[in-house]
């Protein structure tokens, strides 16, 4: 029998969980203010899972960077390992948001995408960022 | 000289919500005027995850989120200048901005949308006594060195402040290497989001400090250390408690202020509680076809709410556009206000108009401010929604609207924090008797017997 | 080669003394050890021209004082300095304050200090309304004005660097002695600096609080210098104008009390507090001494607005044992000119003691023969937020990097930042840049710019982004470029 503290994140309310736990099962969630909290804390105790946003460097991009996110959660222990792989990717502009630069990153069934937009530096895309409708309002 | 029918300042989430909904309500001369090289604004550094949830129904980074703004202003065509420094607005709506294209522009609009957003607190501010090394950074300016230019600022940090951005900031350094020592709280509770907590320091091990400050600061060229203190019941340091925690990097996220600057030169009143525009129920600010949204107005926890601020401040900054053409008027002849008055007590003028042509909103027992400050003494077919904070952390409350001394709502709460901005929506029914209310006050009732 | 004369610090005081030795035909260096001009006292003061009645009559103070503070207006025109003659008020609060001021009075007639008035609380409040209507009289000096110290330093530095002046920065002296000259076949000066050793036939220790330590590598200890730390607090320019001259307090056993003034920049600058140190470099402010700040400068301005303070700083003075202006030849090394125990009112001083320094080295021996083309005028950076909108338009056509804000506070330009890094004597740091152009010296105090201005420096100075310092080596802002595989 283990007994665990946890904060309910589902909502502002931050409730202080109890939670009782036989090996894996978990026997009992006390302090929940709601079904919700109850449900959170099940996961939250056998199998937590977080996504992992970080960033990636880019090579001959208008940014120096893309961010970048785990697809889906994985799982919360295996975050520094990802981290690990992430830093191995080469990623070249221009990328486009969504683009997966890795594939099942350490064995997770999760990929990791692009969260923005990164042109090829020099593009029409990247600069000057002005888009005038109509030049001849304009009286210089 | 440039004309247009709506100028928006910023092109963060406020500005680019105001712009679309606009256009989407007809107004065809839009421009977006944007400090940065790119739209999108703070979210582009915000590359963590939690946006979204309540607006699109799904968890978002933020680069994704105002990716999902930026394409739409693309494809409606709306018109928006990057690197754009908008030096000057006056009273008349004209803006002088500048960039290195265009040189020097002025833009006359027949409404402005200020979505300038905040800036974040410094150590100057906290009057933190020490040494003035390098390493000293406000959590933000951390963050843009981390997730857009990709350099580390530190290695052993001590991040003062558990706002948002400061527990976002200790996860990620954690990942990308740093040792987090620890978050200092000069209250007894934290000023940012439960989830981030949880998820930013208790999945580190990272320990949040409640009641603690920083004393004071070492190191003559690097920072070297900190002292860090508890605090009593009137925040000032125990000196018993004073502890020493070498570091070679402080975070400083100790609140945002909104940046109003353009604003008080154009004579737009503010409310000292927010530090933003005193704003209508249209967002429309005391100065006439001046409106504002999100950070620039109160500092909001949740984008999402930007969002739908932002939205109405689009749609209403539209229909007085609209109004202005059908009747006529000539752009900027500002019929109420006058041009560029000299007057040293304009913005108190503007806010007499402002309460005269509304009822004001009064932030009573418990509660920090109340937007908007002015509701309109006509229809309200959607109902009239407030936003507010409470002051301090309460449980098992009433929180009740009182129309004059005549209570027209109440919602129970079993547990309110200043870190979590509240919203209550005033169905129409529920108003009718505002022609007959001076003011409407907001507060909080103890249910504790 | 041997230079003419070496002048060891480049605060306000070397920096006029290079500048007068640049009218010259004469080969100069001027040795900073911080990686900046003006990082000692000079960085950090009160920023008054003083009118001249508060030192005591007969002292070099009190003589150089009145000359610097007539010199001030030519001297910050040729420069492109700001400088305000806005006049001073010294409040009485009671009746023993009264007699001090007259004291005052009658000093500053000796010492012909023009315009000198005492005021009745009438007067005074008429004057300045926001001060406490405490206050019984005034004293009032209408050639009181404020600069701005490190601006005034580095344009002098600057302009010194423009007539020839070999300005050598990270260069520490560690020692000093003498030997025969191969060249000119007498007696020269070799200083063993951090970057080798540098030959002169005559040497100014103008070096500030490390002054009695250069003093101490020729001659044995006259006079000792003590750091004395004064703390300062500094408000958003939203209340520049609460007061619109600089207000004194009446100097009294406790100490000279707590000055409120406007600063040129528009801020309002409130201190300083006043303790011995022993350390040199005791730079740190403190609860207790910013909270006397506030203490004290109530008493004088009731109604200061502290929720509006922007940064507060400390600053040493150089307090000699001798209570004046320690400005001389040494009686036993010839070529050897002491300018020490510069403290208020030091800056003010600054131009008169260049030429008074300078003439006490003729009689030394020094021979000045006048050059033809000495530039009297040095271009100072532009500022684009003063500019009139058409100004503002042609810089943007000449050179884009105008049109691109960095600071947004402060309005400053790529432009000017760039222009801080290339001129003479250039930034090389932050708070190089920042001292210069006023970049993150605003309300955000560089949370915006930061990150940007260190692109620039490392652009500019084509050094990795990872190196650009906030002052000097050692105080680097980043410690590691991330992800650098590609």
């Amino acid at each position: 029998m283990e007994e665990r503290k946890l904060t309910c994140i589902v909502c502002p309310m931050g409730c202080q969980l109890n939670v009782t736990l036989n090996g894996n099962t978990i026997s009992r969630v006390t302090g929940n203010g709601c079904k919700r909290g109850s449900a959170y804390a099940r996961e939250e105790c056998t199998a937590p899972r977080r996504v992992l946003t970080t960033t990636v460097p880019v090579a001959g991009g208008a940014f120096p960077l893309v961010s970048v996110k785990t697809e889906r959660t994985v799982p919360k222990e295996k975050i520094r390992q990802c981290m690990e792989e992430i830093h191995h990717i080469h990623a070249s502009a221009p990328i486009r948001i969504g683009d997966v630069l890795l594939e099942n990153v350490c064995d997770t069934n999760v990929h990791v995408v692009a969260t923005r937009n990164v042109p090829a530096a020099g593009t029409k895309a990247e600069s000057p960022k002005v888009r005038n409708e109509d030049r001849s309002e304009s009286m210089q | 000289m440039l004309n247009v029918d709506l100028a928006v300042i910023g092109g963060g989430p406020a500005g680019l919500a105001a712009a679309l909904e606009a256009r989407k309500n007809g107004i065809e001369k839009v421009l977006i005027l944007e400090r940065d090289k790119e739209l999108g604004g703070i979210l582009q550094q915000c590359i963590h995850n939690g946006f979204g949830l309540h607006y699109f129904g799904e968890e978002l980074t933020g680069p994704e989120y105002a990716e999902r703004f930026v394409e739409q202003v693309e494809e409606q065509g709306i018109p928006y200048k990057c690197d754009t420094m908008v030096l000057h607005l006056s009273r008349d709506r004209t803006i002088t901005a500048i960039n290195r294209t265009d040189g020097l522009m002025k833009i006359k609009a027949k409404a402005v949308v200020l979505a300038m957003g905040c800036r974040e607190r410094t150590r100057g501010a906290l009057n933190i006594p020490g040494s003035r090394p390098a390493g000293i950074y406000t959590a933000g300016t951390a963050q843009r060195f981390v997730n857009m230019d990709g350099y580390l600022p530190g290695r052993k940090v001590v991040i003062l402040g558990s706002g948002d951005i400061g527990l976002i900031m200790a996860r990620r350094l954690t990942l990308e290497g740093a040792e987090v020592r620890m978050v200092c709280e000069l209250l007894p509770y934290s000023g940012g989001l439960n989830r981030n907590i949880v998820q930013c320091l208790e999945d580190y091990q990272i320990p949040l400090k409640l009641s603690h400050t920083v004393t004071n600061i070492f190191g003559k060229e690097r920072l070297e250390g900190v002292t860090v203190a508890q605090v009593d019941s009137s925040r000032q340091p125990i000196r018993e408690t004073e502890e020493y925690v070498p570091c070679d990097t402080l975070l400083l996220s100790v609140g945002l202020i909104p940046e109003n600057e353009l604003s008080r030169e154009a004579g737009v009143p503010l409310d000292r509680l927010t530090s933003g525009p005193i704003v209508k129920e249209t967002m429309e600010t005391c100065v006439e076809g001046i409106f504002a949204c999100g950070n620039v107005v109160h500092v909001h926890d949740l984008v999402d709410f930007v969002t739908r601020e932002s939205i109405t401040a689009g749609r209403c900054a539209a229909e007085y556009i609209r109004k202005q053409k059908d009747a006529g008027s000539v752009p900027g002849e500002d019929r109420k206000t006058g041009g560029s008055a000299q007057d040293q007590n304009k913005d108190v003028a503007a806010e007499a108009g402002c309460q005269s042509d509304g009822i004001q909103t009064v932030a009573s027992d418990g509660i920090k401010y109340v937007v908007p400050q002015y509701a309109g003494r006509g229809e309200h077919p959607e109902g009239l929604k407030l936003f507010f904070r409470v002051d301090g952390i309460y449980r098992n409350v009433r929180i009740a609207v009182q129309c004059d001394d005549h209570e027209i709502y109440s919602v129970r709460k079993r547990k309110v924090a200043p870190g979590e901005m509240e919203t209550l929506t005033l169905k129409p029914e529920l108003l009718g008797d505002l022609n007959t209310c001076s003011e409407l006050r907001v507060e909080l009732v103890s249910q504790d017997k | 080669m041997v230079y003419d004369a070496a002048v060891i610090g480049a605060g306000v005081t070397g920096a006029f003394i290079a500048r007068e030795l640049s009218r010259y035909q004469l080969n100069v260096c001027l040795l900073e050890k911080e990686e900046d001009v003006a990082m000692g006292t000079t960085k950090a003061n009160s920023a008054i021209v003083h009118a001249g009645y508060d030192a005591k009559h007969g002292t070099l103070k009190s003589l150089l004082n009145v000359r610097g503070n007539a010199l001030m207006e030519q001297v910050t025109r040729e420069l492109g300095v700001p400088f305000k003659r806005i006049g001073s008020l010294v409040l009485a609060f009671n009746e023993e304050d009264r007699s001090v001021l007259e004291q005052l009075y009658q000093n500053g007639i000796q010492n012909k200090v023009p315009g000198l008035r005492l005021l009745n609380a009438k007067e005074t409040v008429a004057m300045e309304p926001n001060v406490s209507h405490r206050v019984v009289g005034s004293l009032y000096a209408p050639t009181a004005g404020i600069t701005c110290p490190y601006e005034l330093a580095l344009g002098a530095v600057e302009n010194a660097v423009q007539n020839g002046v070999d300005l050598k920065r990270d260069c520490r002296v560690l020692d000093i002695r003498k030997e025969k000259s191969m060249e000119k076949g007498q007696e020269n000066f070799v200083l063993t600096t951090e970057q080798g050793e540098i030959r002169a036939s005559y040497v100014v220790n103008a070096a500030g609080v490390y002054g009695e330590i250069v003093s101490e590598m020729v001659q044995e200890r006259s006079f000792t210098i003590h750091p004395r730390k004064g703390e300062y607090l500094l408000l958003d320019k939203s209340q520049g104008n609460l007061v619109h001259s600089v207000i004194f307090q009446t100097p009294t056993k406790m100490g000279k009390g707590v000055l409120v003034t406007p600063t040129v920049d528009g801020n309002l600058l409130t201190g300083p507090t006043s303790l011995d140190v022993s350390e040199k470099d005791d730079v740190g402010t403190t609860a207790e001494g910013l909270e006397k700040v506030r203490k004290e400068a109530g008493k004088s301005v009731p109604e200061l607005p502290f929720r509006d303070v922007i940064t507060s700083f400390v600053g040493l003075r150089a307090t000699p044992d001798t209570g004046d202006f320690i400005i001389e030849a040494s009686g036993t090394v010839k070529g050897f000119l002491n300018v020490v125990g510069i403290e208020s009112p030091g800056l003010t001083a600054a131009p008169a003691i260049g030429e008074y320094a300078v003439d006490l080295l003729k009689k030394e021996g020094l021979p000045l023969v006048p050059r033809g083309d000495f530039q009297s005028v040095r271009k100072p950076i532009v500022r684009f937020r003063e500019q009139t909108d058409e100004e503002k338009q042609r810089l943007i056509r000449e050179n884009p990097l105008y049109g691109n804000v960095i600071c947004r506070c402060e309005t400053i330009t790529e432009g000017e930042i760039v222009d801080s890094i290339r001129r003479p004597a250039g930034a090389r740091s932050l708070d190089g840049v920042k001292r210069r152009t006023r970049a993150g010296m605003g309300r955000c105090q560089g949370g915006f710019c930061t990150p940007r201005v260190a692109a620039i420096l490392a652009r500019e100075l084509r050094i990795p982004e990872e190196k650009v310092t906030k002052k000097g080596k050692g105080s680097e802002l980043l410690v590691e470029k991330r992800g650098s595989s590609c």
